[in-house]
């Protein structure tokens, strides 16, 4: 059984592994932090916000200062999806960001006794009705049921 | 003064049950004035059950006769909401920033109107319970029916003070049965700067008016000693007049209903509705987290401004889920800065914890005390979102709002994988109030202060199925209005030449984008005397992330040209009617203007006719992959001018026809399967990362507050100035100095005296310096 736990996560209660949704690779222990599982790069952040007005001229440019503020991009290592983003100081360690109680989240679907895959979505509304199957099994991910 | 339970602990272990009689009696008889009460302001849960509401719901309650009672208080208080929003005199009360709730006879809120802002839901309790406490029984204050109470201190209990309260008793037979209230942004309080959140305080004294619940009306009738003090408290007396007397039209609308409520069901039946609705939110709320999964989920932010200079303070939270538990830990928090106007009294950040509560994660329940009351909040006072009694507040918005971020954020983690969701998975809503402040004399000769409705127009987090939407509403108000310009020109004296203009690549970038926000030029004209504030931070550091893979909010400069007056260039010029941030900046267009970018906490500056003012209005987080963006979504962006060529090559890896817009669909795709392949070549394993990134302690020379990572968020870094020279310190909370900062102009002083010295050496120039 597999539980979506993020856009591009899912536990796999069975291997208790971190699992890549859009490729299945495997992360790493799912009762620790999938971030062990995945490649990170410092990036500069003023490369993804374009100061807008002249950084040779003014201090202040709507880009982030990379003196206070570095964003640290995750990936998988097999499919290159950028499964999160961190916005940190310059050398401040990484947020364990989540860290689940894997046997009470199988006892909780083995309670619900169904397949998380198939009831997760995106809350209220018929646009939030997704499919949570992986894509490389060759589901169509995110099509409307 | 009331003690604490930290100052009775030594004395208990040392004194017999005899000698503490003697001493409380002392301390009982010999009261010096009733301060903020920590057993009322530390204490978020419901109140329990009382003997009389036991006994009314004894008598049975029937869902249906409840959810009638219910129905009717929520039609009411809505009437009694549009009451105030049509006839407020305030700013605020205008465009929704108000609420109008009835509560129980101790003070729980039992039911809000459904517009308005919900964080009163979990504040309102204290002052109502400080009453009931203090002055119920009090000869020379008593409750009666027909009273009504005033306040505005959030040190016992508001949102922020900016924000004024009128709470009114409903009596039967001389005994209380609930209360009614309505609490309105009013702005201006007599603060050191005008407009009610000054971001330049540097004392609770420079708060402005600091009123503990006070019997401002007295059986119906509306005191003018007291009135009369409050307005000559405060920059607009005519603002307070007219405000007390709304807010007291509009309760007593809400008490004619109850009273016809109680005329039709009984008292029994409809104190029992009240008591009910308390307590089945609560257990509603303790069974939505037993949905939820079990384990911890942290959210770090960090905010760049004490709105005088730029520092780095952690706002830390570690939210756990335990079966019916929900811990909030605060642990790690930067400590208070007792000089600064940022801190928040923790009750205000609770209420921003029940904003995101009720509004982003389950917006479907009553707004009532019992939203919050389950969840547990670990939270050490004298942090900067726990602030102690000598701490200024004025700007408390910059701390507890990150209490909402805290949890609005972290709950997309908390909710994904549960198979019922009472909102949708969405990314981080705007978090700063990006607007600007105002005071001085109208063009009709009258002092006041207060705010633009810009505030209200925050962009709105991706969704994870949709873009954010642009400047859709504040995020402690879902319906609250960004206002009619034009009106507003007819009663102060500036101008907002451009407004409402959305600003290219100010987006959270994602596979969906965040809501975009807007820019806003301002110029004062016609007045003797005007003058402009900003208030927030994220001038430096994103103020808010992006979700799963997607990009946080830019960060926001403000821009100024002081030195010309746009309205005489406007006239010799119209063509120079082409206003916009980048423009204007970059061009420097007006001879003779001096150009400043600046961070966005400005203190009162005045604004001489014609000098231009410019902010933007914040981005809503991006959601989920860039390289997952429908390229089509992209090429729409980039048509309508929201998004620059370099982010769409750069960061989106789209191929468009510059011509005509059309994607380039099969170049697209080889160029985001290149873009793939050099994140991986690119990326570092997570635990060789760590070894070069991660740093024992922060930058020598970032003046940072606040726990270092996450694995002794007991320990805290602080700067402080004990001697000459700044100096860094760890600790425990309660162990480091106490921090103030000195002024920034006396520290740039300093540094121009040691340049000067050091080029009269260089020089060899002899100058007798005499202090």
């Amino acid at each position: 059984m597999r539980v979506p736990m993020t856009e591009y996560l899912y536990i796999d209660l069975s291997t208790e592994q971190w699992v890549c949704r859009p490729c299945g690779h495997n992360l790493g222990d799912a009762r620790g932090s999938y971030k062990e599982g995945t490649l990170v790069f410092d990036r500069d952040p003023r490369e993804i916000h374009p100061p807008i007005i002249d950084p040779e001229k003014y201090e202040f440019t709507f880009s982030p200062d990379p003196a206070f503020c570095r964003i640290l991009e995750y990936c998988c290592p097999k499919c290159g999806t950028q499964m999160e983003t961190e916005y940190l100081p310059p050398g401040h360690p990484p947020t364990i960001d989540m860290i689940w109680d894997i046997d009470a989240l199988r006892t909780q679907w083995e309670e619900r006794g169904e397949d998380p895959e198939l009831v997760v979505d995106y809350g209220p509304g018929e646009n939030a009705v997704t499919d949570m199957r992986s894509t490389h099994e060759g589901h169509h991910n995110h099509s409307h049921r | 003064m009331t003690l604490t339970t930290n100052d009775t602990g030594n004395a208990q272990e040392i004194l017999s049950a005899q000698e503490q009689q003697w001493v409380d009696k002392f301390m009982d008889e010999t009261t010096l004035f009733l301060g903020p009460d920590p057993e009322i302001m530390r204490n978020h849960q419901i109140h329990e059950r009382t003997a009389y509401e036991d006994e009314c719901i004894s008598k049975g309650v029937s869902p249906l006769e409840t959810d009638r009672i219910r129905k009717r208080l929520a039609g009411s208080l809505d009437e009694a909401f549009e009451m105030c929003e049509s006839m407020g005199a305030a700013p605020g009360a205008k465009w929704a920033d108000l609420s109008v709730a009835v509560y129980t006879a101790e003070g729980d809120v039992t039911y809000l109107s459904n517009r308005g802002v919900i964080a009163f839901s979990a504040v309102l309790h204290h002052p109502i319970r400080y009453i009931m406490k203090n002055w119920k029984d009090e000869p020379t204050v008593g409750i009666n029916p027909g009273d009504g109470f005033f306040h505005n201190d959030s040190r016992y209990g508001m949102v922020h003070n900016t924000d004024q309260s009128m709470l009114v008793p409903v009596m039967r037979d001389g005994q209380i049965i609930a209360w009614v209230g309505a609490t309105i942004h009013e702005g201006e309080n007599g603060a050191c700067e005008p407009g009610g959140m000054p971001s330049g305080s540097e004392t609770p004294f420079d708060d402005g008016l600091r009123a503990s619940p006070i019997k401002i009306v007295e059986r119906g009738h509306l005191r003018r000693d007291l009135l009369t003090f409050l307005q000559h408290s405060t920059r607009d007396p005519k603002l307070m007049l007219a405000d007390i007397k709304v807010k007291m039209g509009a309760v007593r609308r809400v008490i004619e209903s109850v009273d016809r409520i109680i005329e039709e069901v009984g008292q029994e039946s409809f104190v029992a509705a009240l008591r009910v609705t308390v307590e089945n939110v609560e257990a509603e709320v303790r069974r939505r987290i037993k949905e939820l999964p079990d384990g911890t989920v942290t959210f770090n932010q960090f905010v760049d401004s004490t709105l005088k200079e730029n520092i780095l303070i952690k706002f830390a939270c570690k939210i756990t889920v335990k079966g019916e538990r929900l811990i909030v830990d605060l642990t790690g928090t930067g400590p208070e800065i007792l000089n600064r106007a940022i801190n928040s009294p923790l009750g205000s950040t609770k209420a921003f914890m029940t904003q995101a509560i009720l509004s982003y994660w389950w917006p479907d329940l009553p707004r009532s005390t019992g939203a919050l009351s389950p969840i547990e909040v670990i939270s050490e006072e004298h942090s900067w979102a726990d602030a102690g009694y000598d701490a200024p507040v004025g700007q408390s918005l910059q701390g507890s709002f990150r209490g909402f971020s805290a949890l609005q954020t972290a709950y997309a983690k908390l909710q994904f994988s549960t198979p019922k969701k009472y909102s949708n998975v969405i990314a981080p809503w705007f978090n700063q109030i990006n607007d600007f402040l105002w005071g001085g004399t109208t063009q009709h000769g009258e002092q006041v202060g207060n705010l633009c409705a810009d505030l209200n127009g925050m962009g709105g987090g991706a969704k994870a199925f949709r873009d954010g939407e642009d400047a859709v509403a504040p995020l402690f108000c879902a319906m609250a209005d960004i206002a009619e310009q034009e009106v507003m020109e007819e009663e102060v004296p500036f101008l907002q030449l451009v407004s409402k203009r959305l600003v290219r690549d100010n987006q959270g970038f994602g596979k969906y984008r965040g809501g975009m926000g807007y820019e806003m030029i301002v110029a004062s004209r016609g007045t003797p005397n005007w003058g402009f504030m900003t208030v927030t931070s994220g001038s430096k550091f994103s103020s808010i992330t992006g979700m799963f893979g997607g990009y946080g909010c830019p960060t926001y400069p403000l821009s100024i040209v002081k030195g010309i007056n746009i309205y005489d260039i406007i006239r010799k010029d119209p063509s120079q009617f082409d206003l916009s941030i980048e423009r204007i900046m970059n061009e420097q267009p007006y001879e003779g203007g001096s150009y400043q970018s600046a961070h966005m906490g400005l203190q009162f500056d005045v604004a001489k006719e014609g000098e231009l003012y410019m902010i933007s209005q914040g981005s809503g987080g991006g959601y989920g992959d860039v390289l997952e963006r429908d390229p089509e979504l992209v090429a729409a962006d980039l048509q309508l001018d929201r998004i620059s060529a370099q982010v769409a090559t750069d960061l989106y890896a789209v191929v468009w026809n510059p011509e005509t817009f059309v994607v380039d669909v099969q170049a697209t795709e080889a160029a985001r399967a290149e873009a793939r392949k050099r994140r991986i070549a690119r990326g570092t394993p997570f635990r060789e990362f760590i070894k070069g990134f991660v740093t024992e302690e922060p930058p020598a020379d970032l003046l940072y507050y606040g726990s270092w990572g996450q694995d002794n968020d007991e320990e805290v870094f602080a700067t402080h100035w004990g001697g000459q020279e700044p100096q860094r310190v760890k600790g425990k909370l309660s162990e480091i100095p106490l921090v103030m900062i000195p002024d920034r102009r006396v520290l740039k002083i300093e540094a121009q005296d040691k340049r000067i010295r050091e080029l009269e050496a260089k020089y060899g120039e002899t100058v007798v310096h005499k202090s």
